[in-house]
C-alpha cells in the first residue's frame, strides 16, 4: 500500500500532543524492549531511536486497544490481531496511566463520538444544533445513531 | 518509515462507515512531470473511501486492499487549473511536496469532494469537539444559573424576570419542540457575550483546554475524578462511557425543572 511517507514524517516533526522516552516492544519474535522516544501527534504514534531526527516507525491509532499490562506497562494492540501487542515501560504508574488515557483519546473515532454526544447535549438544552453555524449539519460524519463501530 | 500497515488496511476496509466514498480519476504522476509538457497526462480510475483524515483508493470498488494512502494533515485543497474540467488537488504545505490531481465526474461531486476533504484534518475535528465542549459548558451554567436564581420561584417574578439579563431572552414565547423541550428564544438563554462566540467558518480561535487535557501532559495537580471538570460542580462534561448515564439524568433533571417554571409562566400569561 501506497502512502504519502514524506508527510508523515513531516508530521512526525509536528508538535507533539505527548511525547516521551520509554522502553518499547514490538510484536516481533525475539524482539525484546528499546529505549525510544515516542511521540503522539494528532492519531499517529511515531518512535524514534533517542539520538534520531527520523522516527523508525509510525501506529495509526484507530480501532486499537490500548491495555494496561503489568506494572509501569501499557500495550496497544489492534482489533483484527488482538494478540500482536506493542509494549511500553514507563517510569513510572503515573506516566503510563497518563499515556493511556491519551492514547484512548487520540483517535478520529473518539473524537468523532465525543463530537456527536456534545452536539446532541447542546440540542437538548438550547433547542439548537450548534454545528449549523458550521454549515456541516448535515454531514454524515456528524449524524446521531447512524454509526455502528 | 515502517507503519502498521495491516491494521491501516484493516481499518480502511472494515464495516465502520466511510465520511465519503466514490470514483475518482487520479493524475499519474511521472517523474520529471513538468518537463514534459507536450506529453499527455494520463488519469488512473480509483475508488476512493475518506474516512477520518485518512483517504484511501483502491484500484476496485470491491478490491479487499487499498492501492494507497493520503493522511490529510498540513494540507490544503482547491479547484485547480488542469485540462481537465472538475479537477481539485490536495496540496500540501511542505515545499516540494507532490500535489494529488484528482478529477471528479461532474460539479455537484467536485463540490462535495472538496468540502469533505477540506475538513477532514483531525486539527479541524479537535476544533470542533473544543468549540462544543466549551458551548456545552456554557449551557450548563447558565442552565444552572436559572435554577439557583430566587426571581425565579417568585409569583411577582414576571417584571424581575425581564430586567436579569440572563433571563431576557426568556421573554420570548418559547417554542416547544417535538420532545417536549422548550428553546430559549434567540439568546439560548445563555447569558450575553457567551454563545455563538464570533467567528467565520473555520476561523475560530481554539478555546483554552480543559483541565482535565492537561492533566494529560502531567502539570494537574489535585485533578478532580476522572471526568470532572473543577471549574463546574457536579456537570460531568466527558463522555467518557462510565458518564453517559450520569449526564444524562442529571441533564434530565434539570430540564424537567426548567421546563415545569416555563410552563407555570406560560400559565400566569407571561408573553
Amino acid at each position: 500500500m501506497r502512502y504519502n511517507e514524506r508527510e508523515l514524517l513531516s508530521l512526525a516533526r509536528q508538535p507533539a500532543e505527548k511525547a516521551a522516552e520509554v522502553l518499547m516492544r514490538v510484536p516481533k519474535k525475539g524482539s525484546v524492549l528499546k529505549k525510544r522516544l515516542v511521540k503522539l501527534v494528532v492519531n499517529f504514534l511515531f518512535y524514534f531511536r533517542t539520538d534520531e531526527a527520523e522516527p523508525i516507525g509510525a501506529l495509526l491509532l484507530e480501532h486499537c486497544r490500548i491495555t494496561k499490562e503489568e506494572e509501569n506497562v501499557f500495550s496497544i494492540s489492534f482489533i483484527e490481531e488482538p494478540e500482536r501487542k506493542y509494549c511500553f515501560e514507563c517510569d513510572s504508574e503515573e506516566q503510563c496511566q497518563e499515556w493511556i488515557e491519551a492514547l484512548k483519546r487520540a483517535s478520529y473515532e473518539f473524537m468523532r463520538r465525543s463530537l456527536i454526544f456534545y452536539r446532541n447535549e447542546i440540542q437538548k438544552m438550547t433547542g439548537k444544533d450548534p454545528l449549523e453555524q458550521y454549515g456541516i449539519s448535515e454531514e454524515a460524519r456528524f449524524q446521531l445513531g447512524t454509526r455502528k463501530q | 518509515m515502517k507503519l502498521n500497515e495491516r491494521s491501516v488496511a484493516h481499518y480502511a476496509t472494515c464495516n465502520s462507515p466511510a465520511d465519503h466514498a466514490g470514483f475518482l480519476r487520479k493524475r499519474v504522476e511521472r517523474h520529471h512531470h513538468h518537463a514534459h509538457h507536450h506529453h499527455a497526462t494520463s488519469y488512473q480510475r480509483r475508488w476512493f473511501v475518506l474516512k477520518g483524515n485518512l483517504l484511501f483508493y483502491f484500484e476496485e470498488r470491491e478490491s479487499r486492499e487499498p492501492v494507497g494512502l493520503v493522511v490529510l494533515e498540513g494540507c490544503t485543497v482547491e479547484l485547480c487549473e488542469a485540462a481537465e474540467e472538475f479537477a481539485f488537488a490536495i496540496r500540501f504545505d511542505d515545499a516540494g511536496a507532490r500535489a494529488y490531481v484528482l478529477v471528479a465526474d461532474g460539479q455537484a461531486a467536485m463540490e462535495a469532494w472538496v468540502k469533505a476533504l477540506s475538513r477532514a484534518s483531525f486539527d479541524y475535528m479537535r476544533l470542533v469537539v473544543r468549540e462544543l465542549e466549551k458551548q456545552l459548558e456554557e449551557a450548563c451554567k447558565s442552565l444552572a444559573a436559572c435554577h439557583k436564581s430566587p426571581r425565579r420561584s417568585s409569583s411577582s417574578g414576571r417584571k424581575r424576570h425581564l430586567s436579569n439579563p440572563a433571563l431576557l431572552p426568556l421573554q420570548e414565547k418559547p417554542a416547544v419542540l417535538e420532545n417536549g423541550y422548550s428553546t430559549w428564544g434567540s439568546g439560548g438563554g445563555v447569558p450575553a457575550g457567551s454563545a455563538c462566540p464570533d467567528h467565520d467558518g473555520g476561523h475560530m480561535k481554539p478555546p483554552p483546554l480543559p483541565p482535565r487535557r492537561r492533566s494529560a501532559t502531567g502539570s494537574a495537580t489535585g485533578s478532580p475524578a476522572p471526568g470532572v471538570s473543577p471549574a463546574m460542580p457536579e456537570s460531568p462534561v466527558s463522555p467518557e462511557t462510565a458518564c453517559f448515564s450520569k449526564l444524562h439524568s442529571w441533564y434530565g433533571q434539570e430540564i424537567v425543572a426548567l421546563r415545569r417554571e416555563w410552563q407555570e409562566r406560560q400559565k400566569r400569561g407571561h408573553p
